[in-house]
Formats: structure tokens, sequence, C-alpha cells
């Protein structure tokens, strides 16, 4: 009974006494790194001089949170958490069978009706004006990005290949709609279809000459295609008109209802005062059907042939061509649909921006749709969904954040941030969540009972 | 599909590899190989290490394009094909041979039920109308994913593997892992099964189920067995007819019994005491068989 009594209490004192010198040395590196960065500003007189003086204040700050974080982190969390999960292990083991709760049964149908009713909730809440923001810059803008990360999920998170250059079959459903509505009139409703067999045909092309590439090269190749379909749209100015862009792009209609102030418009028609509000919430409902589409033909396509062979082929090719499955047209199918989804979102974005430029496709789309794939979790439609709604309403919710110029002055514009915080996030979740918000895979079939298959099994693909 | 060997069948050639050569560069894996494979017999291969026998497993299912040779499968049917000249994916979908690998090659992130499935996959793409009629939840597509379920479930409960049907492949212990592969290659409907090494890393009782999985498949379906072993235990007991291969040429070929009595086949495996080499060397110049 001693022996351990005595073992504590002398363990006691070194976790203080090594958790200051923890601090001390954190905070010399600290000093040692910050200090030309944040110590010493620099800055340009009117004759080009350059002119430095010392921010002594800020760098204090800076060493005084590396030195007091560390030494809490050593001297009382670490402790903590190590006594915490001590205890976990004490307990017993939890009855697995136990009854998930009705929220999680219930999740998906709970989740459909919450986004059914946000935009007339959002009417009633803060009126038919104040919604626009919620509606479109949050509703619409979130939804754009489920649609194109459930897009490229078909090809990165289930079939496993790596593809940096999906804003380019955005980019052909935008233009198409673009440039098939402005010179020939057509419609809304003719167009989307349309747009998302172009952008599906123009994956074919894609993946004809990418299929012999795997891993690092495919990925290199896709991002080449990104760039170049980008480029054709920048210099083919008597088409596209180049940098310039495209406006004036008609709106969607409903039933041939417009959306605007004529006396057959919506507005007119149904007796209620003019707002261009009743066009977003028309797009809300529309981008909403086009997600629910592109999650329902990815559900069942998974429990297909096709979608089996997809995740085979993100398993292992070499055994699926033992089996006798063409890995070429399996590739390319997986091509095709992921670039049809994204042909989709292309006309929609198109509809409702009603101006489409080169600048809305650059790479940097490409990469925040795949790390909104990786964030949610390959392959899986609701981590997904979490992830696209964290990634984008976060950034969207910086721009709200009206009191952070109270905190760093009013030249504090915290948009300007969103890169930094978005790289922050992803790391915190991949140290966190390494397979992403939902790591494990549900099977496609089963025999007695449905067990989700655990990440560490599956295989991210290498081709 | 399943249906019982028919003995007067047992004396047809299934596959026939004629002048077989592969190069690499400046070797030669396989050099002017020739040997038959006759259909219900299980046919063992082997030979000392890099002698060429995943090699020729490689060439029979597609995987190397041969540089010189004729691979001919000749189907129940009595439909032909030259192997060599059909692309890797077409061999099993066609000329329905399967292959397992020698280090396994599961869909571990899928389950045991999936992988079946999968190995299933141009069944089922049919009946689903290439993914389009199936999309729009045809009754025919149900009925048959319903049957393809059917048929993995026979053959998990032949491998034994039908309580761990909804777990991950990845999840299984090595043995397993070598029965389930087996019975995804069968789910392919093969009627020509390649195996590299099933037995390699087995214990001696897993050894033994897989002896009965293999005996079982032969009487049951009548699909001929070629396998690449380095278990002669388990060769001897379960094979009708071996091959053995030494620097890519055949140096003895017949039943288990004349095998293992081989000369040449004890050289290559055992070595020779030094004042034998001459003798063998004289025979070999010769071209004889002892």
């Amino acid at each position: 009974m001693a022996n351990p009594d005595y073992a504590a209490g002398k363990a006691e004192t070194p976790i203080m006494v090594k958790a200051l010198k923890e601090g001390i040395f954190a905070g010399v590196i600290a000093l040692g790194m910050f200090c030309l960065y944040v110590g010493i500003k620099t800055d340009q007189d009117i004759n080009n001089a350059l002119i430095w003086y010392p921010r002594w204040g800020l760098l204090a700050i800076f060493v005084g949170i590396a030195a007091v974080g560390r030494f809490l982190m050593v001297g009382f969390f670490s402790p903590w958490n190590a006594a915490r999960k001590e205890r976990r292990a004490q307990l017993p083991v939890r009855d697995i069978d136990a009854k998930p709760t009705f929220f999680h049964t219930h999740f998906l149908k709970i989740a459909l009706v919450a986004l059914l009713l946000y935009p007339p909730v959002m009417i009633a809440l803060v009126g038919t004006q104040g919604s626009l923001k919620y509606v479109d810059n949050f509703g619409i803008q979130i939804l754009i990005y489920v649609m194109l990360a459930w897009g490229l999920n078909i090809v990165v998170g289930l079939a496993g290949l790596l593809d940096l250059g999906y804003v380019a079959f955005y980019a052909v459903g935008a233009y198409s709609y673009a440039l098939l509505s402005s010179y020939f009139g057509l419609s809304f409703w003719v167009l989307l279809p349309l747009s998302g067999i172009l952008a599906g045909f123009w994956g074919i092309i894609l993946g004809f000459p990418v299929l012999r590439l795997r891993g690092d090269y495919l990925a290199i190749v896709t991002l080449a295609f990104g760039e170049i379909i980008r480029l054709v749209l920048i210099n083919w100015t008597a088409v596209t008109k180049g940098t310039f862009g495209i406006s004036g792009i008609p709106k969607a209609t409903l039933f041939g209802i417009k959306f605007d102030a004529s006396p057959t418009g919506f507005a007119k028609l149904f007796d209620l005062p003019m707002s261009s509000a009743y066009y977003k919430v028309f797009l809300f409902y529309l981008i909403l059907a086009l997600c629910m589409l592109t999650a329902y033909v990815t559900i069942r396509l998974r429990r297909m042939p096709i979608g089996r062979a997809w995740e085979a082929l993100r398993e292992d090719e070499t055994a699926c061509r033992s089996l006798g499955i063409n890995t070429v047209t399996t590739k390319l199918t997986a091509f095709a649909i992921g670039a049809m989804f994204g042909g989709f979102a292309g006309s929609f974005f198109a509809a409702r921006q009603g101006f489409v430029s080169p600048e809305s496709f650059v790479f940097l789309e490409s990469a925040v749709i795949l790390a909104i794939v990786v964030l949610g979790g390959m392959g899986s439609l609701t981590g997904i969904a979490i992830a696209a709604m964290v990634m984008v309403g976060g950034t969207e919710l910086l721009r709200e954040m009206e009191f952070l110029k109270h905190v760093f002055g009013p030249d504090f514009t915290p948009e300007l941030y969103r890169m930094l915080l978005f790289g922050l996030a992803m790391v915190i979740v991949m140290l966190f969540k390494p397979r992403g918000f939902v790591g494990s895979r549900q099977p496609t079939a089963f025999l007695k009972e449905s067990r989700a298959v655990s990440g560490s099994f599956t295989k991210e693909g290498h081709g | 599909m399943i249906s019982g060997t028919d003995n007067t069948m047992t004396s047809e050639t299934i596959l026939n590899i004629e002048h077989l050569s592969m190069r690499f560069g400046g070797l030669m894996a396989i050099n002017d190989l020739s040997f038959e494979v006759k259909r219900g017999d299980i046919t063992a291969l082997i030979g000392p290490n890099g002698a060429g026998k995943t090699t020729v497993f490689n060439c029979i299912t597609g995987f190397y394009k041969p540089t010189m040779g004729m691979i001919t499968m000749t189907q129940k049917s009595g439909k032909q094909f030259l192997l060599e000249r059909l692309p890797d994916f077409e061999i099993p979908k066609k000329a329905k041979v399967a292959r397992t690998f020698q280090n396994i090659r599961l869909f571990s992130g899928l389950t045991v039920l999936e992988n079946l499935l999968v190995a299933q996959h141009n069944k089922l793409m049919l009946a689903s109308g290439y993914t389009i009629l199936g999309l729009l939840g045809l009754p025919t597509y149900k009925k048959a994913a319903k049957q393809s379920i059917e048929f993995a479930s026979h053959w998990l409960e032949k491998a034994d593997l039908i309580d761990r049907a909804d777990d991950p492949a990845g999840d299984l212990p090595y043995g397993a892992q070598r029965r389930l592969e087996i019975a995804r290659a069968m789910c392919t409907g093969p009627e020509l099964l390649c195996l590299d090494e099933p037995a390699a890393g087995l214990n001696p009782r897993e050894s033994g189920a897989l002896n009965t999985l293999l005996h079982s498949i032969r009487d049951e379906t009548g699909t001929s067995i070629l396998l690449i072993e380095h278990d002669m235990s388990v060769v001897m007991e379960i094979s009708d007819h071996v091959v053995v291969l030494e620097y890519g040429q055949k140096i003895s070929d017949g039943t288990p019994d004349h095998v293992k009595n081989d000369p040449r086949v004890i050289a290559a495996y055992l070595g020779v005491e030094d004042e034998e080499v001459e003798e063998v060397i004289a025979v070999e110049l010769k071209g004889g068989t002892i």
C-alpha cells in the first residue's frame, strides 16, 4: 500500500518542475522563431528607404502564449488526460447492442426535413429581404459544394482515382449553359441535362489518355487538364469573351414562370411584394433536389455491380482484372458520372450567378472540393455533407464576424484569413480523425446484419 | 454451373501449352515449355524457387504476354480460346480461367460477401442491363442480385466462412483469407482454376481443410485445377498430375509417384553428390531421361 503512495507523492513535484522547464524551453524557441518575424516590423518610407521599428509587446504576447500554453499542457492537461484514459479503460465495456437514439436512427430524415423547412423559417425569422443572405450565401452556396463534393466522391472516394482537375467539369457545365442559352436561347430545363451530358463526355475524353496512369501521375495529369480548360476559356475570346466572362445569362424559370418584375412574373402572379428572395428560395429547392438526385444515384450505384467494381478498383486493381472486370470501362464510367454531376452543378451555378468567367474555375476550387471529400471521409455522403457545411459555411461565417474588427482594428478583414483557417481546420481534423468525419463504410450487401467496415481496412486507392 | 464430373471427360485436354517462352530482357524465364492439363484433374506445377512457375501462371492468365508459344484453352462446350491473344480481363470472362495470387489480393475494405459479389460482376452487369435497367429498379436485376447472394453463400459454406460473411475481408485470419480468395475465384464460374501457392503459410490443420476444399471443388463442379505449390505433402496428396520446372524448362511430367522417383527431380531439389555430377551431365547431354 505504501509503495504506490510514495511513488505518487514523489511524482508530484517532478511534473511541475518538468512543466516549468518545458514551458521555458517553448518560450525560448518561440522567441527565436518570432523575434524577427513578429518582433520587428519593416516598412518603406516615401524615399523607398527601409525603416523598421520593434514590436516588443506583441513579441512578448507570442512568447507568453507559447510558454504558458506548454506549461499548462505538460503540467495539467497531460496528467488529466492520462487519468481520464485510465478511468475509461476501467469502465465496463459498453453494451454494443444498446438501442441507438431516435436522433441517430432518423438522422437523414431529420436532416432532410430541416433543409426543406430552412427557407420558410428564415423568411419568418428575418423577413423576406433579410433571408436573402441566409438562403443564398449559406444555403445555396453550401449545397453547391455538397453536390460538387458528392460528384467528386464517385471518382475519388469510390473509384480511388485522385482527380485534381474536377473544377474543369464544373466549368464545362457552367459554360455549356451560359453559351447555349445566350447564343441559341435554349431554356434552363433543356440545358441542365445537356450540360451534365457534355461534362460527362469531357470526363470520358479526359479518361482515355489518363487511364494508363496511376497515383501521383494521374493527379498531375488531371490537374493539367483542369488548367487546359481554364486557359481555353480565357483565350478563346471569340466564343467565351475571355476574362470578361459571359454576363446576362437567362435565369431559370419555374414551369415557364419567370422571376422578374413583369406582369407574368412570379411576384405579380401570386400577388406578393417584389423581391429577389423568391428566386433564391426557388434556387435553393432546385439545388436541394439536384443534391438529392446525386445522393440517390450514388447510393443506388453503390449497390449495383458497377459501384462494387469501383470500390473493388480502389482496393486492388490487379485482383479486379483477375476477376474479369474491365478496368478501363469501369474507370471511364466513374470519370463520366462524376463529371456529369459536376456539369449539373456548373449549369446551376451559371443560372444562379447570371455571370460566368474563368475566375470562378481556378485550381483552388478543385482543391477545396477535394479537401471537402477527404475531410468528410472518402465515400461517405453524410460525412462529406457535414464537411461542406463546416468548410463553406465556416468561411461564409467569417464575413459575418464584425466584432473581430473591434479586436484587431478596423483594417482587419476576416475573409482574408479564410485559407489560413481552412488549413488549420484540416490539420486539426486530420490529426484527430485521419479518415475524415465518417471514416467507416457501409457494406452494400449483407447476409445477416450490416456492420460498418472500419476505415483501417479500406484503402485510398492508388490510381 | 454445378454439375458432377463426367468420368469419360477426364482424358480430354483443357489447357494445352505449346512451346511457351517468356523473355525478360536477357533472362529467359520460361524456355520452350510444353505441357497439358487434363479436364477434371488437379495438376500441380512444382519446381525450385525462380524456376518460372508464377511466370507460367501470369502467361496463362494474361498478366504477361508470352514472347513465343501458344496457350489453348478448350471449354466443355468445345469452344477454344488462344489465351495469349486475349486481354487479361477477358480470360476469366470469356475463357473461364480464374486465378488466385501468391500474395493474397483481397478487397480488404469490402466485406467477405461483397468480395464474392464483385467476382460475379459480369453476370450481374448483364442482368442489370449494364446498370441502366438496374438503376430504374427493374425486377430482373433484383432477382439476379438475390441469386448472386445465394451463390455467394453457397461458396461461403464450402469455404467455411459463412459466419464471417459480413466482416471486412481484411479482418480475417490468414488461412481464411486464402480460402476466401479461392471462393472468390470460384464465383466467376471458371472451368480452370489456377492457384498460386494456396497452402503457403497455412498450418497443417488449415492445409488439410484446403485439400478437402480443392477436392470438393473438383468433384462437385468439375472444375479442373492447376496449382503451384511448395508444400510437397499437399502436392503428393491431392494432385493427379505433376509438372516439374527448373530454370524455365520442364524436367519431369507425370503422376506424383513417377515424379517423386525421377532422379532429375531429386537432383533439382536436393542437388547431387560430386561424383554423380558427371553422370547427370552425360545423361543430359544425351538428351534422354533416365
